[in-house]
């Protein structure tokens, strides 16, 4: 759950998914779901010669589960505040 | 909770989508329904296949395809829709090419395989849980080098 409001606080930065097939998409994330299914908008695909079926895909969605890495804008990540609901979770695991 | 995948593909029902499946294949149709799971309809559907420059399509009429299958859905933008049409092949004639192409890969990713079992000690069922992602070429290769 943590990790679906990281997404959510991210919408409209840019980011680069990079799916378990190689493809990599740069894009403005649009919306993100509980399963991690990402929305892009105005996508440009990195290596555009690999993938010439790309070429007239301006928006899409990608299924959650075949994403490898997203690539953040590191500047709009808080770290210090991720590591703190981290140990917030965790601890409220444990007491249940 | 549910229906935030339903918020994000509203505005692509009844337009033109690519759909690339866990397999790699294209498909271009019409997205005409979707659900939570991300299983689509598509209306007149084209597979299409790629060699270098030249590709072709072969209409397969309407497509329910099942979430897990799916890959990636894109919207097409109808201004710049299509590689030029010279490159468009006849897909009989491009799917023998592909053919031969897909079973020297899977030839090389055999070898592949047989070489991590038998030098690196990797199970046979690393190989088939790394085939089953449809990623063996990367994996073999990290593998490979590490």
């Amino acid at each position: 759950m943590l990790i679906f409001s990281v997404f959510k606080t991210l919408t409209d930065q840019q980011v680069t998914v990079e799916l378990k097939n190689d493809l990599s998409i740069t894009g403005v994330l649009k919306s993100v779901d509980q399963f991690l299914n990402i929305r892009l908008d105005s996508i440009k695909v990195l290596d555009e010669a690999r993938h010439p079926h790309m070429m007239a895909v301006k928006n899409c969605f990608i299924r959650g589960s075949v994403v490898r890495y997203v690539q953040l804008p590191s500047e709009h990540v808080d770290t210090q505040l991720l590591e703190d609901a981290t140990r917030r979770e965790s601890l409220a695991a444990v007491k249940r | 909770m549910k229906f935030t995948t339903s918020a994000a593909m509203v505005d692509l029902v009844d337009k033109k989508v690519l759909v690339i499946l866990q397999d790699g294949r294209n498909l271009r149709g019409v997205l005409r329904a979707y659900d939570e799971f991300a299983h689509f309809v598509l209306e007149d559907a084209v597979e299409y296949i790629y060699r270098g420059t030249r590709y072709a399509g072969i209409w397969c009429g309407i497509f329910v395809i099942p979430g897990e299958n799916v890959m990636l859905l894109g919207e097409i933008d109808m201004d710049v829709d299509e590689a030029p049409n010279k490159f468009l092949v006849e897909y009989h004639a491009l799917e023998r090419f592909c053919k031969k192409d897909a079973e020297m890969r899977e030839r090389q990713e055999a070898t592949k395989a047989q070489i991590l079992r038998e030098q690196k000690g990797y199970s046979e069922e690393e190989d088939k849980y790394i085939a089953h992602k449809g990623n063996v070429q990367g994996c073999c290769k990290s593998l490979v080098e590490t």
